[in-house]
């Protein structure tokens, strides 16, 4: 019985989505080895090798790992299937769109974004955006697991394992990259910071998101998301968006502005520990979560709070 | 070129779903069904490329209860030529889904196919990448944008930093984000020329797909429920709170 994480990383280090799968791939019970795909990957296998029980890494480096595409990683995967009883990743954009292109090769039903492991074969998983939670027992040989990290604590460093090169699956040649555009920020991704600012429909352009959410996310070194109304409106990019369909974040505080609370919303953030919300309405339903709610007009509440904050010395 | 777009039945999004008391699943009776938003989204960006004309025929297709033939009957008011019902009962889960997919694509031959990122049901988000697999073929999940070109496709995808763009060699599989267009409403016309478009019934049965789950339901119960706080009177209260009493500053 051996599990194979496969790693969120960037080539030169491991990102902590991985260091919170491996709390989930742990609890199967089994082995772990961890699998290493990317191009120039060897500082990211490195790491990989020193986190805490891991037993072996497996690096395949080659070009066709660079841009993250389905197609041959999901070879790369199936190519190693033999050796492994369960393949466990991240459920981030990388692993939504590969892992179930190896369940279906290997002809087994992936189980998407568990957050908990009942037994080796039970799990648990939200459906209807986290409205319910499901307990699914999967009666497959070989286990597909995608994982919710925000539910999981991040597996801390403490191992040495080996690490060993993995052969590249022969590239099936379906897609090719042509170009990406990845926003470059200073601040905390949001899957992992410990504090988020996000911004609604409320905050009515791109430009108040600049004025008015980012230096509070500064001034508390807070990662900035945005509900899908103000990524639809254009207020901020995709890869801020928070929600069913975004990301699923659960920081020790969560401040929402200008959001009125969609149950979409909900779902990607109602696991924080703290939330406060900031709305004119005090009807909305996001005060139904905020541990600490402020009916006040955006536009001198958020000033007002930045300024407070700058006065604790933050 | 033809394509073929999967859609689902499931609750509406505005719906709040309840658990039912006995764990047995959410309770379905008398609630409100509609299409599944994410294949609004796949069925309009198939009739835009018909208006531009890239496709010849776009042709969608539903795997459920006999009431799915109404979430076709949607997708054929939005414009779309004809419909496939395959009728199966209770819990199809995406794996069975995507074989019959593959089974319905090997017999129509489109030259792509898209289907919405994730179902807002059981959030599984597989289907689209199964079928890409079981059939061979390209892939590109969660598309902001859409490009023809000959047989191959241009796709811009929303991931987690940012965007990426991929060239796929066709025929291809492309899965929907919400960026991707708004879709249209029918119109009354439409509805009513709608009604005359043909659907072809089939079953589950037909394509000999084994539809046993792979992944037994033990049960499913409500979240932890979490309670609304305290309302503050201004910032100055709000950071008091925040730094005393939530230990968070």
């Amino acid at each position: 019985m051996t599990t194979l994480l496969i790693a969120e990383h960037d080539n030169a280090s491991i990102k902590d989505a991985t260091n919170k799968t491996l709390t989930a791939a742990a609890a199967l019970g089994a082995d772990v080895h961890v699998l290493v795909a990317g191009e120039n990957a060897k500082a990211a296998a490195d790491a990989a090798a020193k986190l805490a029980g891991v037993k072996k890494v497996l690096l395949a480096d080659n070009a066709a790992y660079a841009h993250d595409l389905a197609e041959p990683l999901a070879a790369l995967i199936v190519s190693l299937a033999p050796g492994y009883d369960a393949f466990v990743a991240p459920a981030t954009s990388r692993f939504k769109n590969v892992m179930p292109r190896v369940a279906a090769l290997l002809d087994v039903m992936q189980v998407s974004e568990i957050i908990k492991v009942v037994s080796p074969d039970t799990f648990e998983r939200p459906i209807y955006a986290g409205n319910a939670i499901q307990t699914v027992k999967s009666k497959d040989a070989k286990k597909v697991i995608t994982v919710r990290t925000s539910t999981f604590a991040a597996a801390g460093e403490g191992g040495s394992a080996p690490i060993e090169n993995a052969a590249a699956a022969a590239d099936p040649g379906l897609s090719s990259f042509l170009g990406e555009e990845v926003a470059k920020s200073d601040r905390p991704e949001l899957t992992s910071a410990k504090i988020i600012v996000s911004g609604g429909r409320a905050m009515q352009s791109r430009e108040n998101f600049a004025k008015y959410i980012e230096p509070l996310a500064d001034k508390l070194g807070a990662g900035v998301g945005a509900s899908r109304a103000a990524v639809d409106a254009g207020y901020a990019p995709n890869d801020w968006q928070v929600g069913q369909t975004g990301k699923v974040v659960a920081p020790e505080l969560y401040v929402a502005i200008g959001i009125s609370g969609a149950i979409q919303h909900l779902a990607g953030m109602k696991d924080s520990k703290v939330i406060v919300a900031i709305n004119k309405d005090e009807d909305a339903p996001i005060f139904q979560v905020a541990d600490y709610g402020l009916v006040a007009d955006l536009y001198q509440a958020v000033p007002e709070l930045t300024d407070a904050l700058g006065k604790l010395g933050k | 070129m033809k394509v073929l777009v999967p859609v689902k039945r499931v609750v509406d999004f505005n719906v709040k779903v309840r658990v039912k008391s006995d764990g047995t699943g959410v309770e379905l009776a008398n609630v409100k069904m509609s299409m599944n938003p994410f294949d609004e989204i796949a069925v309009e960006e198939a009739l835009r490329l018909k208006e531009a004309g890239k496709a010849t025929e776009v042709v969608v297709v539903s795997i459920g209860p006999a009431q799915a033939s109404e979430t076709i009957r949607t997708g054929l008011a939005m414009g779309a030529d004809r419909g496939i019902l395959v009728k199966a009962e209770g819990n199809v889960e995406p794996l069975a889904v995507a074989k019959i997919l593959k089974a319905v694509a090997d017999a129509e031959k489109p030259g792509l196919i898209i289907l919405g990122k994730q179902a807002i049901d059981d959030d599984s988000n597989q289907t689209g990448q199964m079928l890409a697999a079981l059939l061979g073929w390209s892939q590109a999940t969660f598309a902001s944008k859409l490009e023809v070109e000959g047989s191959d496709f241009k796709v811009t995808r929303e991931v987690d930093g940012g965007l990426q763009t991929v060239k796929l060699k066709g025929p291809a599989i492309v899965t929907t984000d919400l960026r991707l267009n708004e879709p249209r409403y029918a119109s009354l016309p439409n509805i009513m020329k709608a009604k005359k478009k043909p659907i072809d019934d089939k079953n589950a049965s037909d394509y000999g797909i084994d539809l046993t789950p792979h992944l037994e339901v033990l049960k499913t119960a409500e979240p932890p429920g979490r309670k609304g706080g305290v309302k503050v009177k201004d910032v100055a209260e709000l950071v008091s709170k925040l730094k005393t009493e939530a230990g968070v500053l």
